[in-house]
């Protein structure tokens, strides 16, 4: 075991220098930065060598790619154009998306689980066509749709919940933001775990339970959910790293300052700095994600051993 | 902690159960006219149709038959493990210890399976949970109706897999099933049908996924734990063979019916009913080496279309005109001077043609 971990930690660093040497020569294709930062007006020469000396941007690319993971690993993330030191705008941001993941993790979870297995138990009845069509429904609409017409009715019209979410990151403004960013991904695991489940329930392993006089609870949650959610986990923990980032949209309807709304001002801007540091945590944050998962799957199932 | 924990598991439990008013003659388990049928998006499929047998304490009776002769449905229905839906009890009892399973409440089927009634399945591989230790899952018997504590129900899954033979058992007992043999996960199996000494073990072909070898000393164990324990158990088989060493009694079903039923020995040797012939038959023997291996012609029927009358007939070389049109029911088979043969019963119009042929 962790002679595993080991390798697959070792193995993370080419990909994790792949990532964000491809990611840092996007930005840089994007166009020169610091026309971008003068807008319409020409940059006055003077100034714009200026800024080019300070960000190494004469430097070629990979002299530039160089330097700056130099100093990425002195924790030193570089600053933006505006002079914000992007370590900052990361420790603004990241904790607000972390509330904002766990709270739509959760639901995620708790929903998607409760409902694929109350359908898979159900398989063919009201319950389960219900929860089937409920979820198609769900995946087909975009999240913007679904986000402005939670946020207007919940929000405005009937004043359930606070429409936004702002600079007052609580528990009770995230929820409806929460509901909206796990919505897809719960209807996902729903049916995830609804094709499990009914894959398992007539698994001889689930006969054995209820012949030994198990009760009803013990044989669904013991054996046969146990059994179902190995699949289901894995999908949830890359989904962790998909909620993390993606959250963009989200972000942007509720006006939660994290970490999509910042990925989008660096990019809307072409800072490469922001765009570049936001990205290279959110790589770590899916490596680190992908590694829980296929240790969490040892743990589910017996069957696996790394070695 | 019950007061039945304190009791080893390799003692004999020491109250006999109904004593004095003669109860103990009473057969353990007697299946009345049983009925169950699977009602399927292309008809009702009639599974078991009107099957008759008796358990008693210490006795063996082995249900013979074919894929799909209800054997195992029959056994299900006593179990109350039917899918259902599809499979419906239509009729009939099922009485255990003098009381009728069909008319208990969920909850008490429920505690009386395992702790009483246990059964052993199949494909021990498929049938123990791949995820769970089998500590854990022997342990579970014990905490779920003994309400025992976790150490003590891994001290006592360590105990039943010493009582099955399962060598380092302490230091097996974390083990998950995919790290045994197929014999020693039949073993365990046995185990755990054992666990709470029940009155009545079904066995579901125990013996069928194993090597011959390993088949025997499954065997061999399940039937020296039964004497020590003097349980009752249901062995179905579709093994010829399995069957002779160990069992008292034998009931052969075809389509959901028991055909013949008689002592083991007499089965063999004396055959009243045509399917049993034909099963004999059927077996290679090293004296007909070379020549061409007997087989029963056609197929067993669709169950959503069994044929009118015997269900037998349109593969049975005696069939007459009657065969066609009644149901034979379970005649009493005697000697030709009249005198009855315990225990014996042919549904087939012609046994006694059948019996003399032998």
């Amino acid at each position: 075991m962790g002679r595993y971990v080991i390798r697959r930690l070792l193995q993370m660093i080419p990909v994790f220098i792949g990532t964000t040497f491809l990611i840092f020569v996007m930005v840089h294709a994007l166009g020169d930065p610091v026309n971008a930062l003068f807008g319409d007006r020409a940059p006055d020469p003077a100034v714009a060598e200026k800024i080019r000396e300070q960000y190494n941007l004469n430097d070629p690319l990979w002299l530039q790619y160089l330097k700056y993971m130099g100093k990425l690993f002195r924790w030193d993330f570089g600053t933006t154009f505006s002079g914000q030191s992007v370590t900052s705008l990361l420790a603004t941001a990241f904790p607000t998306t972390l509330k904002l993941t766990a709270v739509a993790f959760t639901i995620e979870v708790i929903f998607g689980i409760g409902l694929g297995l109350l359908s898979g138990l159900r398989r063919g009845r009201v319950a389960d066509n219900s929860v089937l069509i409920l979820t198609l429904v769900v995946i087909s609409i975009p999240t913007f749709v679904t986000g402005y017409v939670l946020q207007y009715l919940v929000g405005v019209k009937w004043g359930a919940a606070p429409a936004t979410v702002g600079d007052q990151v609580t528990l009770d403004r995230l929820i409806l933001p929460g509901v909206v960013l796990a919505s897809v991904s719960l209807a996902y695991v729903a049916r995830l775990t609804r094709t499990t489940v009914v894959e398992n329930v007539r698994a001889d392993y689930v006969r054995t339970a209820v012949a030994k006089g198990l009760p009803r609870r013990r044989v669904v949650v013991n054996h046969l959910l146990r059994n179902s959610l190995i699949p289901v986990v894995t999908f949830l923990g890359t989904d962790l790293g998909a909620l993390m980032g993606g959250a963009l949209v989200t972000e942007r309807i509720f006006n939660i300052h994290g970490v999509g709304y910042y990925l989008y001002q660096g990019i809307v801007r072409q800072n490469s700095n922001t765009v570049v540091g936001f990205v290279t945590i959110l790589v770590i944050i899916y490596l680190a994600a992908n590694l829980l998962v296929d240790l969490l799957y040892a743990v589910l199932d017996p069957r696996i051993r790394y070695a | 902690m019950s007061s039945s924990m304190t009791t080893g598991v390799s003692s004999r439990k020491a109250d006999p159960r109904g004593s004095g008013t003669g109860v103990e003659d009473a057969p353990l388990l007697q299946v009345r006219d049983l009925h169950v049928e699977f009602r399927t998006r292309d008809g009702v499929a009639r599974a078991v149709n009107g099957v008759d047998y008796s358990v008693r304490a210490g006795e063996t009776i082995a249900i013979l038959g074919e894929s799909g002769s209800g054997k195992s449905v029959t056994a299900q229905a006593v179990m109350g493990i039917l899918d259902s839906p599809p499979g419906f009890v239509t009729g009939g009892e099922i009485l255990f210890k003098g009381r009728d399973l069909l008319k208990l409440g969920q909850d008490e089927r429920r505690k009386i399976r395992g702790s009483q009634l246990a059964m052993i399945f199949q494909d021990a591989l498929s049938s123990l949970n791949p995820v769970h230790s089998v500590g854990y899952q022997l342990g579970e018997m014990f905490r779920v109706h003994r309400d025992a504590s976790r150490k003590e129900a891994k001290a006592r899954a360590v105990e039943l897999m010493d009582r099955v033979r399962i060598p380092a058992a302490k230091e097996r007992v974390n083990d998950y099933p995919h790290q045994f043999s197929g014999g020693m996960r039949q073993r365990i199996m046995i185990a755990m049908a054992l666990a709470l000494e029940p009155d009545l073990i079904i066995a579901d072909e125990p013996t069928t996924a194993l090597d011959v070898t390993v088949q025997a000393q499954v065997m061999e164990l399940l039937a020296e734990l039964q004497a020590e324990y003097n349980m009752g158990l249901i062995l179905i088989t579709h093994d010829l063979g399995v069957v002779a060493d160990v069992a008292d009694k034998i009931a052969v079903m075809y389509a959901g019916r028991i055909v013949e039923t008689a002592p083991v020995h007499e089965l063999y040797a004396r055959p009243a009913h045509p399917y049993t012939r034909g099963l004999l038959d059927s077996i290679p023997r090293l004296d007909q080496k070379g020549q061409e291996l007997y087989a029963i012609k056609g197929l067993p029927p669709n169950l959503l279309r069994i044929p009118k009358g015997c269900a037998f007939n349109p593969r049975c070389p005696r069939a007459q005109e009657i065969c066609r049109q009644e149901v034979p029911k379970l005649f009493q088979v005697t000697e030709d001077d009249g005198t009855e043969l315990a225990g014996r019963g042919s549904a087939c119009f012609f046994w006694k043609e059948t019996l003399h042929d032998a």
